[in-house]
Formats: C-alpha cells, structure tokens, sequence
C-alpha cells in the first residue's frame, strides 16, 4: 500500500497540528480562567497610551552625577525593568540628571516598585544593633522617650579607628544619634544616605531593629551575579532550605575576603555584615566563615520567594547613585488606538494582495498558500497571545510591522515548495512522486533559510533595546511558526491533495498542470545526456529547444563560429 | 498567466536564459553606482535627516483635533513664546499633530503646553509633553552595530557549514553590506527622518537578504554538487542555470513580500503621516527591492567567478568547452 502511506502520514500530520492548535488554545483558555490570561494581546504604550516615569538622582550635598554613571544607571533600571517582565520599554536620559521609563499600560506595585528601588547596594559591618525604638523602659514599666542629640557633641572620633568594624567609628554624637534614633519616625519618608566613608544608622525593611553600621566595605558594583537555590549538600541531596548565592568580581572578592576574615573573629553583632539597599538594611547575615572565592552563600529562614526577592536584589541593586521618582504621568490612548486601527487595516490590504496574486500565480494551489497563512496567523496570534500573559511581552506598532511583513517570509516557504514540485513535474514525474522529491528538496531550502532568519531574529532580541527587541520576538516566532505550518498543514494538504483527480489529473486550473509546466517526458529525464540533437520535434519540443539554446550560449562564451551554430539550429 | 509559467519552463529548461553569470563587469558596474549615489546621495541633502530621538529635543504632541487642523498654528504659538526655535510640525494619525523643537527649559515647556492647548481649544491632558535626551539614539545605535557584527559573523559561520564553502557566505555577505549601505543611502535620499522605526527596517534587511541569497545558492549548490552536477556545462553556466531556475522564485517571493510592505508605506504615508510605520516600510520596501536584485545580480555571479579561479574547476572548465565548441560544430556539420 505504498500509495496510501504518504496520505496516512499526511492525516497524521494534520492531527499533530490540531492537536498542537487545541494545546495552545487550551494554555491560554486555562490563563483566561485562572491566571489573568486574556483573548487578545496586551499592547504597548505607542498603542494603547502608557505611563512615563521621570526619575531624579538623589545625590548627598556637593556631589553630581557623571554621564557615565547615568547611562549605567540607565542600563541598570532597564535591566530592572526587563527582568519585571515589561517589555517594549524605553529607558532614556533627560538633561543632565534625569531618567525617563516609559512603561505600557498602568505598571503594577510590584514593578513602580522595583524601579523606584534603585538606589545603591553597599555591605558595611554592623558595629551596633539594638530595638527599634528611641524609648527606654524604665523599672516601673513606663517609657521614656530617649533626649534628642546634643548637637554640641563630638563629631570627630577620639581615637582614630583601624578598620571599618573598629568601634572607635562611634563618635559620641553618632552615639547619642543611634540612641535618639526611632525607625517609626524614620519611616519610608526620608532615606538615609551617608557618605560611603562614614558610619550609617538605619533599620531594617520592617522596623524591627535598628543598627549602627561602619563604612561601606564593599559596594554593590562589585557583585557580578546572584541568584536563588536549594542548598544542597556535599553530595548533591538537597537540603530543602533555600539559600542566596553571590558571585563577586575579582575586585569585591578580594574585598569581601578581607571583610570576612575580619568579621569570622568577632563576636556578637560585630560578627554580622549588613547588606543595605536604598539606606535601608535587606539583610544582615553573621559571618560564619571566610569567604576567600568570593562565592558566598546567604541561608536561614528563606523562603522560595524571599530568597528570590534578595537575590534580585543583589543582582539589580547595584545601581552607582539613587534615585527618586520625580514626576510619573500616563499619556493618553488617543493616537495608540489610531495606529493600532491603521496598522491591522494595511495588514488586511497587504493579506488580500498577497492572496490574489498568489490565486493568479498558483491558481487553486493558491487557495493551499491562503489556508496556510490563516493556519500561521491563528498559531501565532495564539503564541502572542501566550507571551503577553506570561512573559508580559506587549504588541507595539513595530510588533505589527514585523508580524505584516511576516506575510511575505511565510509566503515565501509555500512558493518555494510549490515551485519545486512543479520542477519535479516539469522532470516527467507524476504529481505524487513530484510532490515528495519537491518536498525533500524544498524542506532543505526552507530550514536553512529560516536558520539564517531566526539568527537574525535572535541576534537583534539578544543585543537590541526597547521596541527593537519587541520586533526581533515577532520575527523569530513567526520563523518558528512558518516551519510548523509548512511541516504540518502545506505538506500534508499537497499529499492529501495529490490523491485528488483534480490535482493528480493536472486540471488546467489546479497550478499543477503538467502540460502546461512543459513536461512531455514520462520517466527520468535528465540532461545528463549529451547534446544529441534527436529531431523528433513533437516529442521533445520544450528539451530539445534547451539543448540548443544552450549550445548557442555555449557557442557564444567559448566565442567561437557564433555564427555557423545560429544557421545549424534553425536548420535543424 | 500561462506566458508567465512558460517562461517558469523555460528558464528552468534552460530554452530561455538570462545571461546572469558572464557580465559580471555590467552588473559590478551597477552596483558600484548605487553605492556611489547612496553615499553621495545623502551628503547632497546635507546628511541624514535624523529624528529626534537621535537629536535629543522637546516633543508636543495635541490629540483629539478636527480632521483639518491648521499645522501652522502650532508654529505661530511655539515662536510667540520661544521666538528662537523653529518648530517642527507633522500630522499624526490624521487628529493628532507633532510639534518637535530643540531642548527646551521646563518653564518653556509649561508655557508652550499651555498655550497649544489654549490655541487649538482642547484641554490640556489632550497635550502631552516630553523632552527625549539624545542617548536613545546613540544607544540604540551601538547596540545595533554590535548586533549587526556579531550577526555577520554568525551568519557566515552557519553559510560555511551548511554549504561547505566559505566562499557563497563571502558572496552572501558582500551581497548584504552592499544592501545595508543602499537601503540606508535611498533612506536617506528620500529625505524622511531617520527614527528608530528606520533602523528596525534597516536590521530587518539583516534577516531577509541573507535569506533570499541562502535560497538562490542552496539551488545553486545543488546544480553544482554531486548527482545534480551537468557534466556538459562549466561551472559558470551551471551557477547560471540554477539562477535562471529560481528566477520564477524569486519574482514571485520579492512580489509577495514587497505587497504587505508596501501596503503598509501607502497606509502610514497617506493616512497616519510621520510615524514607525512609514518609517520601518519604507527601509524595509527598498531593501527587500535591493535585496532580491543584490542576490540575482551580485551574490551569484561574484560567488561563479570566485569559484572559477580555482584550479580544479579551471581544468574542468576547459574541457567542457572544448566539447561544446566540438559539439556545436557536429551539429553544424
């Protein structure tokens, strides 16, 4: 039954991609019920209006931001933003001082959040700790709050102090202050910022204590990467206990050793080291060992996510100044919704062309290159759909430029298929056979151009910014869906297709039609053959013209008695 | 279009046959003078007209008007407040206008936002204002160029392996740099400002000019490899050939991929005015054009010639066309 076999396999194809449609529709139906999925695809704010972010450095007195530390600060919130999960973001400087984030739609606590988090990351020692409140409890249980500072106290220290954990740091009005010192007051109004070289007084994120903290041992530009896991023992079991995982660079591993080493011999708070993020404490760990690799491991009481939280942190809180935000507006959705209308109705335009010329040029073959493109448009509005849910990717009007001229790339796979069946017809062979060896040569082309294009796409979405990383995504999803659509739904339906009397008997309308694409020769014919002029002329009408075309052109390269071969042709 | 499949056969016979691979000093020729005009070509202008995301500068822009809304008012009200700036006003999406102007101080901006309001009787949440620092531009830029590298040297790397010669990736790339500079050069020349959307064209070519060569010299391998070789033509005429056999191919494909973008420049040029979209089809219109020329006209008959220098083929070569001289005579004879 070798007949049937290719269409079985063509059934089978086709109930692969049903299969494969149901599985997408049923992802995203299970997002729209459960998880805050939608029908449609979130849009970007150049489509739908947005909301756009002014920050502002906060700076100590006297000091000013250098154009190098605004564009890593840029990089850095971009990275930020990113890694919330918003994309088509643009992230831009103003003046001298500003940064502008634009954002899509209304950006939840989380994200406002984490941009406005971005201050600066610094380790220091801990020098003192104590309750978050100023009062102290007398014996009769009444409290009293502690007098504020006496400003007519000692600024300087009294005995220079040897390193950053020495509490010689504590001058008696730093001490006065850290006793004076209420983090309810503190509160989330004021953010400390201390010289790098002087001692901090703070609190933790949630009030519950307060520290004295020496000078910035090392600062949050040295951390190269961190990231969340389950500790895991010597031999590789998981211990179940979630643990926070920082790589240095060469410079903050050196360091942070010295840190370490120091800290490893000291007892009480003076053995912990306090990591402080936007003049606020995220965490304080004691210092167990020293660390000489610059690889320390954060454990205790985390959980999944607040080790992930932390560990965020770390990675993206290395930002070299802090910033606020200086002014936040939305902008209106007024011009979003008008390209959005344009943009689909120059996509219906372009389809229908495409569709016609592609009835004119293929006739009912033309209506398969029309089946197929639906077929891609309904994947990869599916996959779009999808990434907007749960990568937060957002459709913006150069995200629909790419999906447009995806028409054309996707179209292309069907014209080169179709073109080499009909260079198989044109061979001699039968329509069945035609369409398996144009589809084993066909796939070939298909896969290695896509390769190229899908290089391309991942190239711009790796190294691209902004909305060109949005257009990069278009592009090499709709390379991805082009190769299942042409595996799964053209191939099969030629198969399927091929068993027709209406295309295997090359109807003059089918596109296929083998008298019309020239071939006369039942069988193998090649030109293999030498040029033998055979002069049976009804038989061989379309070769036989070949074989002497050519020898005239091979006659005029070899620039030889051009003339004579011109005489002998006609005379034939 | 049965004449239009007829000529399918006969290139794919070879009955008829563009003359591609042999006047490499023509098409050579050609080249050079596009690239010629698309380096001078700018210059002329006075240089790229570059947006102001690559300049840097203040943007208004005033929604929700009348179909008809006189662009000159905007004009007439940015210089009664900053008579020093020349505004640039376009149309957007036919009820919106664009005013762009040189960085302005926050006061100026207040002042000018205000007054756009006032003057064209909308309320003032109907005018957004923002100032967009030139970084974005060069940003980008960078960025793109080192894509563009690293992508290059990618592409040639997976050319040399899939078709065993390093010598189609080189012609593929010539092909592409030799798109890259005209699709930007015709950019230039036609004056429209140079804004993200163009570059995102632009890299797109990136993808489609390696693809459509990647097309053309997978058959052009075929012809010329193994069981698919014709012992009976050189080298040159194999290459040219496999050309002509894509030709169909490659009309149809540019055909196809131009209609969506082109369709996409008319919408973006006639009814939104300034915007991505006619940025990005514009770039993208031209480059597919070049770039299905470039692939015919360029990556072919460069890659014929290159390969024909090598000794082996030479030799083989020489045979072949002492037979074709001998046959053509015994068929005189």
């Amino acid at each position: 039954m070798s007949k049937s076999r290719p269409v079985n396999k063509a059934w089978k194809s086709l109930a692969w991609l049903l299969v494969l449609v149901a599985g997408l529709v049923a992802v995203n139906g299970a997002g729209v019920v459960f998880g805050g999925g939608s029908w449609t695809p979130k849009l970007a704010l150049d489509l739908q209006g947005g909301t756009q972010i002014v920050l502002a450095p906060k700076l100590e007195s006297g000091q000013s931001v250098t154009p190098e530390q605004l564009t890593q600060a840029v990089s850095i919130i971009r990275q930020r933003v990113d890694a919330a999960g918003v994309s088509e973001s643009e992230i831009n400087t103003q003046g001298a001082n500003n940064i502008v984030v634009s954002i899509p739609g209304q950006p939840d606590d989380a994200t406002l959040a984490r941009i406005q988090a971005s201050a600066k990351l610094e380790f220091r020692p801990v020098l003192v700790t104590s309750a978050p409140s100023s009062a102290t409890v007398g014996a009769d249980g009444v409290s009293t709050p502690a007098p504020t500072a006496d400003p007519s106290l000692s600024t300087v220290p009294a005995v220079a102090p040897s390193n950053a954990s020495d509490l010689n740091n504590i001058t008696p009005a730093l001490q006065a202050q850290f006793i004076a010192y209420d983090c309810a007051a503190e509160s989330t109004a004021a953010t400390n910022v201390a010289p790098t070289n002087l001692p901090l007084i703070t609190c933790d994120l949630t009030n519950t204590a307060k520290f004295l903290l020496g000078p910035v041992e090392v600062s949050g530009s040295e951390i190269s990467d961190a990231t969340s896991s389950l500790v895991t023992t010597q031999s590789g079991a998981s211990t179940g206990q979630w643990a926070v995982n920082i790589i240095f660079n060469d410079a903050g591993s050196s360091q942070f050793a010295d840190v370490t080493t120091r800290l490893f011999g000291m007892k009480g708070a003076q053995n912990q080291f306090a990591i402080v993020l936007d003049g606020r404490v995220i965490s304080a760990p004691s210092t167990n060992a020293v660390i000489t690799d610059g690889k320390p491991q954060i454990t205790g009481g985390f959980t999944q996510a607040s080790a992930k939280v932390l560990a965020d942190q770390l990675k993206y809180g290395a930002l070299p100044i802090g910033f606020e935000v200086q002014s936040s507006d939305t902008i209106s959705a007024t011009l979003g919704s008008t390209q959005l209308a344009n943009g689909i109705l120059a996509g219906l335009i372009g389809l229908i062309l495409v569709v016609v010329y592609s009835l004119i040029q293929y006739r009912v073959l033309g209506l398969v290159t029309v089946f197929s493109l639906g077929v891609a448009a309904v994947i990869t509005y599916l996959l779009v759909t999808i990434l907007s849910w749960r990568e937060g990717y957002r459709l913006s009007l150069a995200g629909v430029a790419g999906l447009i001229v995806a028409i054309g790339i996707t179209a292309d796979s069907f014209i080169v298929y179709f073109e080499r069946i009909r260079d198989e017809l044109r061979e001699g062979r039968g329509l069945e056979s035609a369409v398996e060896a144009g589809w084993k040569r066909a796939i070939r082309t298909i896969i290695a151009s896509d390769t190229v294009n899908f290089l391309a796409a991942v190239t711009l979405f790796i190294l691209a910014i902004g909305n060109v990383r949005g257009f990069a995504l278009t592009l090499g999803l709709t390379t991805l869906v082009d190769l299942v659509v042409v595996m799964l739904f053209t191939h099969p339906m030629l198969r399927i297709l091929g068993q027709t009397k209406f295309f295997a008997g090359g109807n003059k309308w089918s596109g296929l039609d083998p008298t019309a694409l020239g071939a006369v020769y039942r069988g193998r014919a090649r030109f293999q053959t030498p040029a033998i002029a055979k002069g049976s002329k009804s038989a061989g009408s379309a070769k036989e013209a070949a074989k002497r075309q050519t020898i005239a052109e091979r006659k005029a390269e070899a620039s030889a008695t051009a003339q004579d071969t011109k005489t002998a042709s006609k005379g034939n | 279009m049965a004449s239009f499949s007829n000529f399918g056969n006969d290139l794919y016979t070879g009955a008829r046959s563009v003359r591609i691979v042999g006047r490499q000093r023509l098409w050579y020729s050609i080249s050079a003078i596009l690239i010629l005009i698309s380096v001078v070509g700018p210059i002329m202008r006075g240089g790229f007209n570059f947006g102001i995301e690559f300049s840097g500068g203040s943007e208004f822009t005033v929604s929700s008007l009348a179909a008809n809304a006189d662009e000159s008012i905007a004009t007439a009200t940015v210089e009664a407040i900053v008579p020093s700036v020349i505004p640039k006003v376009s149309k957007l999406g036919g009820t919106s206008i664009r005013v762009q102007t040189t960085q302005l101080t926050d006061v100026q901006t207040r002042d000018i936002r205000n007054a756009l309001a006032a003057d064209y009787n909308v309320g003032t949440d109907q005018v957004t204002a923002s100032f967009i620092g030139a970084t974005w531009g060069q940003d980008i830029t960078s960025q793109a160029i080192r894509g563009l590298i690293v992508f290059l040297i990618l592409a040639a790397l997976v050319m040399t392996i899939y078709f065993r010669t390093w010598k189609m990736s080189v012609a593929a790339i010539v092909a592409l740099l030799h798109d890259l500079i005209i699709t930007a050069g015709i950019y230039g020349i036609s004056g429209f400002e140079v804004t993200p959307g163009a570059v995102i064209g632009l890299l797109t070519i990136l993808g489609y000019s390696l693809y459509d060569t990647v097309v053309v010299f997978d058959k052009v391998r075929e012809n010329t490899r193994g069981s698919g070789r014709d012992l009976s033509r050189t080298f040159g005429q194999q290459v040219n050939l496999a050309v002509n056999q894509t030709l169909v191919r490659s009309i149809n494909t540019s055909v196809v991929a131009a209609l969506p973008v082109a369709s996409i420049l008319f919408i973006g040029a006639v009814v939104l005015g300034a915007g991505t979209l006619r940025d990005i089809s514009l770039s993208l219109l031209i480059g597919i054009i070049v770039g299905t020329y470039s692939t015919i006209f360029l990556a072919t008959p460069l890659y014929a010639q290159m390969r024909s220098s090598e000794p082996e083929i030479r030799k083989a070569d020489k045979k072949v066309l002492a037979a074709q001289v001998k046959a053509a005579e015994s068929v005189s004879a």
